[in-house]
């Protein structure tokens, strides 16, 4: 028995979210009982791979198998599947991510297990199995009981913070049979902004609205983003006119994330662009109406003009 | 042979409600609560449109739910699909949802299903993937744009930090998104023919919950919030270094 954790490669790394994943999965086996077991599949070095052991994997499998390079959510879910049979294990953990959506689905389907999407806290075993959840696009929570066999949590972003140890896994080659049915989507392009802090994955945000004014003027979001080593996202209308890729666009009908600091500029902070991003832990907003209603969830605010306030921010940035 | 369609929607509280719930927590609080189809649902439902009216398709419209959802579903119509099931149980696990679609499915073979990437009560993005793998058919999601060319499906996805197209023969079981499509208003036309067209009620199959929510829970409140002169603006980023430790 063990929990198996699915742990995620972004160019060969693990991606730090996955890392929570494996210390939130490690904590579970604790509270069961059992040990934790991660795994991984795609290219990545051995250092890399044991690297899991610091977040409280007790042992790595690892699928190489270059027709798993791409992320493929259908063959990867079959590989874990295969895996939680192998180590017979009845809880399995993701973290939320547009591969593991895929794979968690599909999981829950082979296996007939039970599912929580959205977890954002470590399970109550006092009376059966209860995890909390995120629902309502972060406008409410939900307490759900799993009852069946198995069940697959998948974790949101910020749900628990990895203590590190300097223990290293035991990394084992792991082969199970791939399905032909998994690989009939073919792949004819990928566009990837590469070496970009993915937004899911950012720990700082800094987000801009309409009250930019047109896509010229981003410049001064993307200076503030990088002084802070910060991802940058936006709001709906800003992707609709095509100032920003679509792939920036948080919100009810955008990405749903939960940094540690989101810094909104020029967002009049409308219910739906809130439900995406209500869950970040410390919310700054920048706009020159005091009436915004975005002043209302903010920690802290600036009543400002973005064109003044973002430089005086980067260069204060650069001076810490 | 013209293509058949099933769009599967839910009935959801319209993106501006502030959530509430009674009976101890355990129920949503629906009073005064509009309930819409769900906006992702909606970009299904129009792609589907748009296909019918290019190829001539059917489209029928597929609801897990009780009887107060049947308001979306006549919207459903009245955008133009031809007709509606309803299965009639509470949606309140994604593995249950996913069983009632997929055996309706099984009855009718479809050629495309199509879905919301997610839902936006639970926001499971769950249910497409599970039906799927109960039908042995690929699923794909979140889908921006989609074509169809003979057997083929042309799809462009998000994928993290961009997007990837793809293809793959159909069946297929899709989870949309925009910009597949611009969301669709009823016309008077539409919401006449609605009326008359034809919505079965089924009862589901099989009745175990994986999955039950035992109770609910608000947000607590965020603080009030700390306002800083915009002439003063430095001392925000002293604040968040010292104060809210977060950079
Ligand atoms: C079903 C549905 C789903 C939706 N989903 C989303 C979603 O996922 N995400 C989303 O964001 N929206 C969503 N919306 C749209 C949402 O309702 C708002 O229209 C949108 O968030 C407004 O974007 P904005 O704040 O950038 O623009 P505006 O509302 O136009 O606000 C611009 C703000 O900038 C300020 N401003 C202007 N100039 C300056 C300046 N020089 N300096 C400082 N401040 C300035 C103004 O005071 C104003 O507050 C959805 C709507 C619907 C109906
Ligand atoms: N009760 C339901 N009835 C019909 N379709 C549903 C239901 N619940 C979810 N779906 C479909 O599955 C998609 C994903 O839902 P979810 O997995 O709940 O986020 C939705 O956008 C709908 O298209």
């Amino acid at each position: 028995m063990s929990v198996l954790i699915f742990a995620e490669l972004d160019e060969g790394k693990i991606k730090k979210s996955s890392q929570e994943a494996i210390f939130y999965g490690a904590k579970v086996a604790q509270m069961t009982g059992t040990s934790a077991t991660a795994i991984i599949i795609g290219q990545a070095d051995d250092t890399e791979l044991a690297s899991a052991g610091r977040f409280g994997a007790a042992k790595v499998l690892h699928s190489s198998d270059p027709k798993l390079n791409e992320a493929n959510g259908m063959a990867y879910a079959t590989v874990v599947a295969a895996a939680a049979q192998q180590e017979g294990s009845n809880i399995i953990v993701l973290a939320k991510s547009s591969l593991a959506d895929a794979m968690t689905a599909r999981l829950a389907g082979k296996l007939r297990a039970g599912l929580a999407a959205n977890v954002i806290e470590l399970p109550d075993l006092s009376n059966g199995f209860r995890v909390k959840s995120s629902i309502y696009t972060g406008k409410a929570f939900a307490y759900n009981d799993l009852k069946a066999d198995i069940k697959i949590l998948a974790i949101k972003k910020n749900t628990i913070t990895p203590e590190e140890t300097d223990a290293t896994a035991p990394v084992e080659a792991f082969t199970p049979a791939l399905n032909d049915s998994d690989f009939v989507i073919s792949v004819k392009n990928t566009e990837k902004s590469s070496g970009d802090i993915l937004l899911p994955e950012a720990d700082l945000v800094v987000s801009a609205g309409r009250g930019l004014k047109g896509p010229e003027n981003w410049g001064i979001v993307e200076d503030l983003a990088q002084a802070l080593h910060a991802a940058t996202a936006c709001s709906k209308p800003v992707s609709d006119l095509d100032w920003r890729p679509h792939s920036e666009h948080v919100g009810q009908t955008g990405l749903k994330i939960s940094p540690n600091l989101y810094i909104a500029c020029g967002i009049s902070g409308a219910i739906q662009h809130l439900a995406g991003v209500n869950s970040s832990k410390v919310i700054v907003v920048i706009n020159r109406d005091p009436e915004a209603p975005f002043f209302k969830s903010a920690d802290y605010g600036i009543v400002g003009d973005v064109f003044d306030v973002l430089p005086r921010l980067t260069k204060a940035v650069k001076a810490l | 042979m013209r293509m058949k369609i099933l769009v599967c929607v839910t009935s959801v509280p319209d993106t501006t409600t502030k959530i509430t719930f009674t009976d101890n927590n355990t129920k949503l609080n629906k009073a005064g609560v509009t309930f819409i189809t769900g906006p992702y649902d909606d970009y299904a439902l129009a792609r589907a449109v748009e296909l019918k009216e290019k190829t001539g398709a059917t489209i029928t419209v597929l609801n897990v739910g009780e009887s107060d959802t049947e308001p979306v579903i006549r919207k459903c119509l009245a955008i133009g699909a031809d007709d509606a099931i309803r299965v009639n149980a509470e949606p309140t696990d994604a593995y249950f949802v996913a069983e009632q679609i997929a055996a309706i499915a099984k009855e009718n073979n479809y050629d495309l299903i199509l879905m919301g990437r997610e839902s936006i009560d639970y926001n499971g993005g769950q249910v497409h993937g599970i039906v799927g793998e109960m039908l042995g058919m690929p699923s794909i999601s979140p889908v921006m744009l989609l074509d169809i060319d003979g057997d083929t499906a042309k799809i462009t996805r998000e994928i993290e930090g961009g997007k990837e197209s793809l293809e793959a023969k159909l069946p297929l079981v899709l989870g949309c998104q925009e910009p597949i499509a611009e969301w669709k208003i009823p016309n008077m036309r539409g919401i006449m023919t609605a009326r008359t067209k034809p919505l079965k009620v089924v009862e589901p199959t099989g009745t175990d919950k994986l999955t039950t929510v035992g109770s609910y829970e608000l947000p607590a409140p965020r603080g009030a919030v700390k306002m800083i002169k915009a002439d003063e603006a430095e001392m925000l980023i002293q604040l968040l270094h010292t104060e809210a430790k977060v950079i």
